[in-house]
């Protein structure tokens, strides 16, 4: 296939060799369901290679902006751009898009039908059409990276929740993405599993993989993230590097913190 | 044997015979018509999903032998002359078409919306998606109560007999006619039914439980 002929890829090229150029860049995004609004004028910008945390509480719109990135939920106002390609006027190809940005779910989403294996290689075989040898070839390598290596016969339901979830991992890696989003992935688990999980995504921002991850944990957000976003009431009400945990300037990320430490 | 000879009880198994014929007809041709019921009621396209909902109230809404004698006799009208076979067969079709589109739908819906979803976040087609994601899981899901569903099948091909189509109640009835021993004969053709329909029941009751268990 030649990447050159598809205009969208032409210029998201262009925009790559740039490194001042944001992978995700959200201009006063504004998303409603309904009556009620729960992003209400979004900016920020996730650069290459960054790790960017949100955290806030429930219903503070947090799962709803990391949903809006892969075009899962499509935004009513304000310019969002996700690895050079526009989401805000409707003409964005979410499947082109989704093959630049892998998410992993709370509750894992795993297929249950089919084999560690087969969950990883069955959107590379189908979406990009490698062939048998280079899709097991391909298993190996993120099934290793998540060091679940000798997992790949087995069905999800034979493992455990933080085993399935670094399955999940390894099936969105195996797309080859420029940009994973993590949505309450270590919610569901218990504190011991929590661990195993929290380690890969940490090694994966040590390898410069560039994520966004919502997440309850505020230690590991502290220690992973590049920028820490801390939203509430469907606003970025503070943002700023990992201390800002230590030093909250509003009353209510002070809240937030205390209860959450 | 209870009164009867060897070849009155023959020929009500004959008629056993083609009452198996008929429920498989109904069978093979109500899968083949009832997934894409199934896909149309399960469908995204308002247009497919009213289009098939009306032909599953329409059927449903009618009673099995009407449909018999609306076929039978309307393929008459048109100046074909179809052996009673061929009609219980298409109404038997018609009928089972209509039940499994609205189980297998079912099976379909079943299949949890984070499953779709995450089909949909690693770029699959939505025709990919459907066929390597939710149809194994459904297909799962469908196999106990299409097995259930096969025993209504066998059961219902007994209306058949208002066509005059020979099949297990209409050989039992002409039996009667000669000997007169209602209870015996009938009793015979009950006790055949119940041996063709019980094994099923008994198949789809254990697939349930292990689907259950996994």
């Amino acid at each position: 296939m030649n990447i050159a002929a598809s205009p969208q890829r032409a210029t998201e090229i262009q925009n790559m060799t740039r490194s001042d150029t944001p992978l995700v860049r959200f201009q006063g995004v504004r998303k409603s369901f309904g009556e009620l609004e729960v992003l209400k004028g979004i900016d920020l910008e996730v650069k290459s290679g960054e790790v960017v945390a949100l955290i806030g509480r429930s219903g503070s719109g947090k799962s709803t902006a990391l949903r809006c990135v892969n075009g899962l939920e499509r935004i009513n106002a304000g310019e969002l751009t996700v690895c050079g390609r526009t989401l805000h006027d409707g003409k964005v190809d979410l499947r082109d898009l989704r093959q630049d940005v892998g998410i992993v779910f709370q509750s894992y989403n795993l297929f249950p039908h089919l084999t560690v294996e087969q969950n990883v290689t069955l959107a590379p075989r189908k979406v990009h059409r490698i062939g048998a040898k280079e899709a097991r070839e391909l298993s190996d390598q993120v099934l290793a990276q998540v060091g679940l290596s000798d997992k790949a016969k087995n069905y999800p339901e034979q493992l455990s929740g933080g085993q399935q979830q670094r399955v999940a991992i390894a099936r969105s890696l195996a797309m080859r993405p420029k940009l994973i989003l993590f949505d309450e992935v270590t919610s569901a688990l218990d504190p011991e599993l929590t661990g195993e999980v929290l380690r890969v995504i940490a090694k994966l921002a040590a390898e410069g993989m560039t994520m966004m991850l919502v997440t309850h944990e505020m230690a590991f957000a502290r220690s992973v993230a590049d920028q820490i976003v801390f939203m509430h009431q469907g606003r970025i009400w503070e943002s700023g590097k990992g201390d800002m945990l230590e030093d909250p300037q509003t009353p209510e990320l002070r809240q937030f913190v205390g209860n959450g430490l | 044997m209870f009164g009867l000879t060897i070849e009155q009880i023959a020929f009500i198994f004959r008629g056993a015979g083609w009452t198996i014929v008929l429920s498989l007809l109904g069978f093979v041709g109500g899968t083949i018509l009832g997934l894409p019921v199934a896909l149309a009621r399960a469908s995204r396209r308002r247009s497919l999903r009213t289009g098939s909902g009306l032909f599953v109230q329409l059927v449903q809404g009618i009673p099995l032998p009407v449909i018999m004698f609306v076929v039978y006799f309307g393929i008459s009208i048109g100046g074909y002359d179809v052996p009673a076979l061929v009609a219980a067969g298409i109404a038997m079709t018609l009928y089972s078409s209509a039940y499994l589109g609205e189980i297998w739908r079912g099976c379909i819906q079943a299949v949890p919306k984070t499953q779709w979803e995450a089909g949909e976040c690693l770029a699959l087609t939505n025709t990919q998606r459907f066929v390597f994601v939710i149809l194994p899981q459904a297909l799962r899901i469908a196999v106990p109560p299409t097995v259930g569903f096969l025993v209504q099948i066998v059961k219902n091909t007994s209306y058949a007999v208002v066509i005059g189509f020979f099949d297990l109640t209409y050989s039992a009835k002409v039996i009667n006619n000669s000997t007169f021993m209602p209870f015996t004969v009938f009793t015979l053709a009950a006790l055949i039914y119940f041996a063709i329909c019980f094994p099923m029941s008994v198949l789809a009751r254990r697939f349930e439980r292990r689907l259950s268990r996994s």
